[in-house]
Order: C-alpha cells, then sequence, then structure tokens
C-alpha cells in the first residue's frame, strides 16, 4: 500500500514520547534522515527524532522554518486546531484526558450513568421482544 | 512575662560577623563606664547577693548508699506533637477509609482531634459510621468536600471515646464457670450526639446531587483499575 502521510515542511504531528509528550507541532525544517526541526506557537522550535512524531492528516503551508508568527498565522488560517479536535484521534485524546482527570465522585456519577443508560436499553429491548412475539 | 525593652542597638559596628570595628578600651570608653564609676565614687554599682535560704538545720547521712555509682537518667523532656495533618484534608473532606469494620466506606471528615486521630462521620444514617476517630494513615482523602458549617464539633475530644473500665470483679470459682453476658448497650447520650452532627451534615449532602448514594456506596476497585493513575 502507498504510503498517505508524508513527512514534509508543514505536516502537522503529534509528540508521542519524551517532555512534550502529547503536544501537536509542525515540522519546519529535515535535518538529517533521522530528525526534524519541529515548532508550535507556544514552544521553542527544537529537534526531535522522527520515532518521536507520530504524522497526522493535518498539514499547513509554510515556507522552510517560518518566524513565529507566520507559523501561528498560517496554523490559524489552516484551522488546525479546530480539524485536530473534530477528527476521531483527536476526540479520542481529549476523551482519555477527561477520563484520566475524573474524581472519585465523578466516577461514582459515570458509574450511576451507565448503570441507568443500561436499564433503559435493557426496558426498550424487552419491550420489542414482546411486541415481536405477540 | 513583662514586656522586655526593645534592646538598643549595638554601639560597636561588626567588620565581620565576630569581629567589632572598636577595642575594648574603645568600647569601655563609649559605653560610659567611667562615668558610672565616676558617679558612685570609683566603683561600678552593684547590689548585695540575696540572702540564700537557710540550709536545714541537721542533715542526717542517708541510710543507703548504693554499691555503684548509678548514673541516673536524663529525664525525656519530649511532648509528641498531634500527627501534622495532610494538607488534602480539610474539615468536611470526603475520606475513604481503607482498614479496620468501615474499609471502602466514604466518610465525611470532621475535625483533627487533640492525640491527632481524625473525627469522622458516616453519616450515620448514610452508611453506618457512626463517630469515630480514625488514623489519617488509614485514609485516602478525596477533593470532593461537604459543606460542614451547620455542625458543632466542639464538645468532641479524646477523652469522649475512651473505653469505659471494667470493674475489677473478684474471680470466684462460680463466676469462672458461669457465662459472663455482659450487656454493652450504647448510651442516648452518644445517640443523641450521633443525631446532633448528623442532622445539619445531612442536610448539607442533600443539597449536592448524587452525594448521598456516594456516600452510601463503598469505594471499590476493578479489574483494569491502576490505583496510582486515578484521580482522587
Amino acid at each position: 500500500m502507498p504510503f498517505k502521510r508524508y513527512v514534509e515542511i508543514g505536516r502537522v504531528a503529534l509528540v508521542n514520547y519524551g517532555k512534550e509528550y502529547g503536544r501537536l507541532v509542525v515540522i519546519v525544517d529535515v535535518i538529517d534522515q533521522n530528525r526534524a526541526l519541529v515548532d508550535a506557537p507556544d514552544m521553542v522550535r527544537g529537534q526531535i527524532n522522527f520515532k518521536r512524531l507520530s504524522l497526522t492528516d493535518i498539514k499547513i503551508d509554510i515556507p522552510r522554518v517560518p518566524k513565529k508568527k507566520t507559523l501561528i498565522q498560517a496554523m490559524e488560517a489552516a484551522d488546525v486546531k479546530n480539524k485536530w479536535e473534530n477528527s476521531s484521534w483527536g476526540r479520542k485524546l481529549i476523551v482519555q484526558k477527561r477520563r484520566a482527570a475524573l474524581n472519585d465522585f465523578d466516577r461514582f456519577k459515570v458509574m450511576v450513568a451507565k448503570i441507568k443508560r443500561g436499564r433503559a436499553i435493557r426496558q426498550e429491548l424487552v419491550k420489542l421482544k414482546r411486541e415481536n412475539a405477540a | 512575662m513583662a514586656p522586655s525593652k526593645p534592646r538598643s542597638k549595638s554601639r560597636n559596628p561588626l567588620l565581620i560577623p565576630g569581629i567589632g570595628k572598636f577595642s575594648r578600651s574603645k568600647m569601655y570608653h563609649k559605653r560610659g563606664i567611667w562615668a558610672l564609676k565616676a558617679k558612685h565614687g570609683g566603683t561600678f554599682p552593684r547590689h548585695d547577693p540575696k540572702p540564700a535560704a537557710p540550709e536545714p538545720a541537721s542533715k542526717k547521712p542517708p541510710k543507703f548508699y548504693p554499691a555503684d555509682d548509678v548514673k541516673t537518667p536524663v529525664p525525656n523532656r519530649r511532648k509528641p506533637k498531634p500527627a501534622k495533618l495532610r494538607a488534602s484534608i480539610t474539615p468536611g473532606t470526603v475520606l475513604i477509609l481503607l482498614a479496620g469494620r468501615f474499609m471502602g466506606k466514604r466518610v465525611v471528615f470532621l475535625k483533627q482531634l487533640p492525640s491527632g486521630l481524625l473525627l469522622i462521620t458516616g453519616p450515620f444514617t448514610v452508611n453506618g459510621v457512626p463517630l469515630r476517630r480514625v488514623n489519617q494513615a488509614y485514609v485516602i482523602a478525596t477533593s470532593t468536600k461537604v459543606d460542614i458549617s451547620g455542625v458543632n464539633v466542639d464538645k468532641f475530644d479524646d477523652k469522649y471515646f475512651a473505653k469505659d473500665k471494667k470493674k475489677a470483679y473478684k474471680k470466684s470459682e462460680s463466676s469462672f464457670f458461669e457465662t459472663e453476658k455482659q450487656e454493652k448497650k450504647l448510651p442516648q447520650q452518644k445517640k443523641d450526639d450521633q443525631k446532633a452532627v448528623d442532622t445539619p451534615l445531612i442536610k448539607a449532602i442533600e443539597a449536592v446531587e448524587y452525594l448521598r448514594g456516594y456516600l452510601g456506596t463503598k469505594f471499590t476497585l476493578r479489574s483494569g483499575t491502576k490505583p496510582h493513575e486515578l484521580q482522587f
């Protein structure tokens, strides 16, 4: 199968190891076979190994190693934040973070909600079965 | 203690810690000891020592001299302080008990007693935990807080929870073979105290949705939950 996500200038990637774990960055230059120069609006531009990156579908239009201001403008124009948060991958990460931050009380409320939902579903199922059998 | 006068600044400025600018003779002059001496005719004013208490007239020789000189141990002046309360535990915090009869129950923290133990209550009608003392070490503090302003816990201290002393009975042969059935009834005073503490507490609990059910449920771990990753 051909590759669909390429390492290129402007490719948005997710850092999956190290100090910047979980951050969305943009590849602004390729240093050598293993490393890229990455940048993000709230981070100092720096090098990172490709093995620490997971490429996303999102790509923005920037010149090689843009100024921070240009980078931010390009990210706004491409609406990276919203595209990421609406993608299924982005949504999954948001849910994971939310679940990890749950309080003990919150976990109790989730449990109660799950039970209520299950009960409602089962009641409907029983009703439908009865209607079908009749 | 009488309020102490604010001490005047030293007349001998420090060049380096431990070394003053002026020598002893210079300081003698600066402090004006020469003037005091002149005022009092050549000597520094002093008062006679207070008369010491008269020694008891007859000191009897001690009855007993120990064979070896035994060193008297230094008296222990240490006063243990109550355990430092964790910052996450404030009055009204919901705690999870980790050990003992009420293991797993979620209870409300009221105050720290002078012994360092924590005073907690279920409330009793919610989960069956009465007013009780619990050690901080056997407790997880959650971030859920209950409004405890309506509750008065001033009357509770460690003496309230002291066990009643069993009256010493003579071990006669007959009593040895009898089945001693001592009825331990909870005094009405304790029941009233429990109710007095719980009523305002339950009102505060009912104000928050799901909180009553939360306090009535035990804390459990399920397969896959990692306690060290849980946020309380």
